[in-house]
């Protein structure tokens, strides 16, 4: 038998000339449960996409079974026998289990191009019963649980001869017992010879079920561990330890009366009982992780999505935000964690960008003059530092830092008190990511209040004067900024608080 | 300077459709010498007017991502509703111009309402507006056209006084679209209704606000038919919509919404008016006209994606 199922040698991925992967290796022998953990933007997703043939490395090799076996594609990856079960499932929910299970395989009910029913659910029946699972294969597939469906994907992968089975996170929705019995069927795979590679935020589960587990940081490879050796604190100091160097351009700035207070705020399913306040010339950080329930929050104050309980005040003031409308009239401005989606109209131009939100405020009447927008929009543009041919050139041209710097420059613009910032510098360069930063800066030294979300840790640190943590919809941790400082609370402490259940 | 230097590039963009339609001027006026007459020049005008005065309404609601293909129907709608005024007193053509558009508009805002606060896609609302509202003008007039004797009403559609109807529209609708702050919210709420949302846009208001306006202006270009050909009729402007469609859609206006310009529909407006007023000249069969049509619609849809395309 091969010594290992999966090899990977020296792995490198560039985008646009930033490595989201340098220089990563590891191996997996067959029948092992391998984890791979890391923070957000460790490169986890863009390594297993790399596995799956979703993304083709700029450098290094891929071995399967000792042979080089780089795929290019999806089907590819399939057909050497690797498989992903993703976050969002991909079962056709409209279809019955029976019809999931032989999708593409239909032909191996004879040659005909009917496809024979009732063999086929028989077929299922037996397959579901190997798998411990009593239910009926003409069920439809959106029908069952979460837990369910994965499961149906599982077999799937398996059925279609898989020995690397890869899982995205494939506890985040589910219950602990559901949990629990994925877990057996994990360890059954294994011991029929499957490899799994895991990834989760759950550094818990995973010493309970992963047998080695591969530290990432920043796109690099930092270290594989024994899973049965190591202990959590262990691994949450490899997924962090780096050192703050001096890119956080933080000042103090005079903190006064209270500009946002939030009471109670919840919606269904999504947050609960969450309350804060952020004063004039405050930069409030609230981390946690992705999916954590953050940027929720942040919609529902903003009135994009509604609230099902809670109270928001500005300046002491109850105030009803029904809409966005509500909010900028009542000086709250929202940089979005999606650009694409709520930040920015891609096809318009910087210009009427910038000026959409405001236009409401500089001009009076039905009309616009051009004059006066232009005057304000190239001011922006050079306080900002925009770098564009023209004010009028669309804005789906331009770099994501620039993007990203037309979204503030239109909420600045809106003149604002209570600056939220959603993930402000995601998928942005570092040149842009410190003048951001600056910016921030002198604004909250200004008298602006500012919240700020973001799953980066160092950037928390480096910038807030008080630090949210937020876990599973709830505020689950608070930190000053002189207990960061001082080294009282660190990182991982951090990171121990948005890990809590 | 900077601004302007763009907005030449914007119209050498545009100006592939431009040179479309010169070419087919200077082709006609070459193979036929009616053609390249004053007075051909004012029927191509007043042939496209009622169809023109529908596309523009028609771009506002390509614009903001929707379709309207009610407008056939209205055209009818708008025909009989002023045919009966003007049936039971000819004197009556104020009342049977404002009944006409007003129930016209009406019709808008049932369109308006189930886009904008029904979230039912555009199609489906405005395709099921367009069976009830064809129905609406069979019942009506119960399947009978008015014959109409006004001579006031005549005027709305004799001579140039469709062409001046059209052009002041055109100005308007320009004008609103590129220099108001409703024109933006349109642009906005077309190209990312989310974005325009977070915003402060009430994206809302201004979905109903389009169906309306293109309620009210196929009003006001059904009564011009009715008025031109002296009859309201039940079964007119059938396929209205698919005209008015195509014009947008020459005239460089984006299907899924958030670009576009009211003159870029003018000139899709004046190619298909051309193409008609010119084939018809050279004796080609209307089933050709129809081969014709349909080849430029589908090579300017095309060539618009390319140089998009070509751009990025």
């Amino acid at each position: 038998m091969e010594e290992y199922r999966l090899e990977i040698k020296h792995l490198h991925k560039r985008f646009t000339g930033v490595y989201a992967i340098k220089d990563v290796s590891f191996q997996v022998k067959p029948g092992e449960v391998h984890a791979i953990v890391g923070e957000n933007g460790a490169g986890k997703s863009t390594l297993m996409k790399m596995i799956n043939g979703e993304l083709t490395p700029n450098e290094g090799e891929i071995l399967h079974n000792g042979q080089p076996s780089t795929p290019h594609s999806v089907a590819e990856a399939k057909k050497l026998g690797i498989a992903m079960i993703h976050q969002e499932l991909s079962s056709l929910s409209n279809m019955t289990i029976a019809e999931n299970l032989f999708l593409g395989h239909e032909e191996c009910f004879g040659k005909s191009s009917f496809v024979k029913k009732r063999q086929m659910n028989e077929k299922a029946r037996q397959i579901l019963k190997e798998y411990d699972m009593s239910l009926d294969p003409n069920t439809l597939v959106e029908s069952l649980s979460v837990a369910q469906t994965q499961m149906i994907e599982i077999i799937k992968a398996v059925r279609a001869n898989a020995d690397i089975v890869i899982m995205d996170e494939p506890t985040s929705s589910l219950s602990s017992k559901e949990a629990e019995k994925l877990f057996q069927i994990i360890r059954d795979l294994s011991s029929k010879n499957v490899s799994i590679i895991y990834i989760s935020h759950r550094l818990e589960e995973i010493l309970d079920i992963a047998d080695s587990i591969t530290v990432l940081r920043d796109g690099q490879y930092i270290e594989t561990v024994d899973a049965s050796t190591v202990s959590q604190e262990r691994l949450v100091e490899l997924m962090v330890g780096r050192t703050l160097d001096n890119i956080y351009p933080k000042e103090d700035a005079p903190i006064a009366d209270v500009a946002l207070e939030v009471r109670n705020l919840s919606r269904k399913g999504v947050f609960d009982d969450v309350s804060f306040q952020v004063h004039k010339g405050e930069i409030l950080g609230i981390s946690g992780l992705m999916g954590a329930g953050r940027s929720e929050i942040a919609r529902a104050i903003f009135g994009i999505d509604k609230l099902d309980g809670g109270s928001v005040l500005i300046g002491g003031k109850e105030i009803r935000i029904k809409s966005p409308i509500d909010a900028i009239k009542n000086k709250l401005a929202m940089v979005s964690e999606d650009r694409k989606l709520y930040g920015l109209v891609l096809c318009r131009s910087i210009k009427e960008n910038i000026s959409l939100p405001n236009l409401w405020n500089l001009f009076k009447g039905l009309f616009i003059r051009s004059g006066k927008e232009v005057q304000e929009v190239e001011e922006l543009k050079k306080v900002l530092g925009i770098k564009c041919f023209s004010i009028n050139v669309n804005t789906e041209t331009l770099s994501g830092g620039n993007q990203q710097k037309v979204v503030l420059a239109k909420w600045l613009l809106s003149k604002p008190e209570i600056l939220i910032l959603d993930e402000p510098t995601r998928g942005i360069d570092v040149g842009s990511k410190f003048e951001i930063y600056k910016l921030m800066s002198r604004l909250a030294k200004e008298g602006m209040a500012i919240v700020m979300i973001s799953s980066e840790l160092p950037e928390i640190i480096g910038m807030s004067d008080r630090v949210l943590v937020v876990s599973h919809g709830k505020i689950s941790g608070e930190f000053l900024r002189n207990d960061i400082t001082s080294g009282n609370v660190t990182q991982k402490e951090l990171l121990q608080s948005a890990l809590k259940i | 300077m900077e601004s302007r230097k763009i907005d030449t590039m914007g119209l050498v963009k545009k100006y592939g459709i431009f040179i479309v339609l010169v070419t087919l001027w200077v082709v006609f006026s070459l193979s036929s010498s009616t053609f390249r007459t004053a007075d051909n020049f004012s029927n191509i005008l007043r042939q496209v007017s009622t169809n023109g005065i529908i596309a523009v309404g028609m771009t506002f609601i390509i614009m903001v991502g929707g379709i309207d293909l009610s407008v056939g129907s209205l055209v009818a709608v708008a025909g009989v509703i002023g045919g009966s005024i003007l049936v039971a007193n000819p004197a009556n053509t104020v009342l049977a111009v404002i009944a006409s558009v007003a129930v016209c508009c009406l019709f808008g805002v049932m369109n308006g309402f189930f886009v904008a606060k029904g979230k039912v896609p555009a199609f489906i609302v405005t395709l099921a507006t367009m069976t009830m509202a064809r129905g609406f003008a069979y019942v009506y007039s119960n399947g009978k056209p008015y014959t109409l004797k006004s001579p006031d009403f005549n005027l709305i559609g004799k001579g140039n006084t469709p062409i001046i109807i059209f052009i002041v529209i055109v100005i308007l609708a320009h004008i609103l679209l590129s220099q108001t702050k409703f024109g933006r919210y349109v642009y906005a709420t077309g190209g990312n209704e989310d974005a325009a949302s977070a915003s402060g846009v009430n994206v809302k208001s201004i979905l109903m606000r389009v169906y309306i306006l293109s309620g009210v202006l196929t009003g006001i270009a059904g009564v011009i038919l009715a008025a031109r050909t002296n009859s309201g009729q039940p079964a007119v402007g059938q396929g209205y919509e698919l005209d008015a469609i195509a014009a947008v859609v020459i005239g460089g206006t984006s299907m899924t919404g958030g670009s576009g310009t009211i003159l870029g529909t003018l000139v899709g407006v004046l190619i298909i008016g051309t193409l008609n007023n010119g084939l018809n000249l050279m004796d080609v069969s209307s089933y050709y006209q129809m081969i014709v049509k349909g080849i430029i619609i589908l090579g300017a849809v095309f060539f618009d994606l390319k140089s998009k395309k070509a751009a990025k």
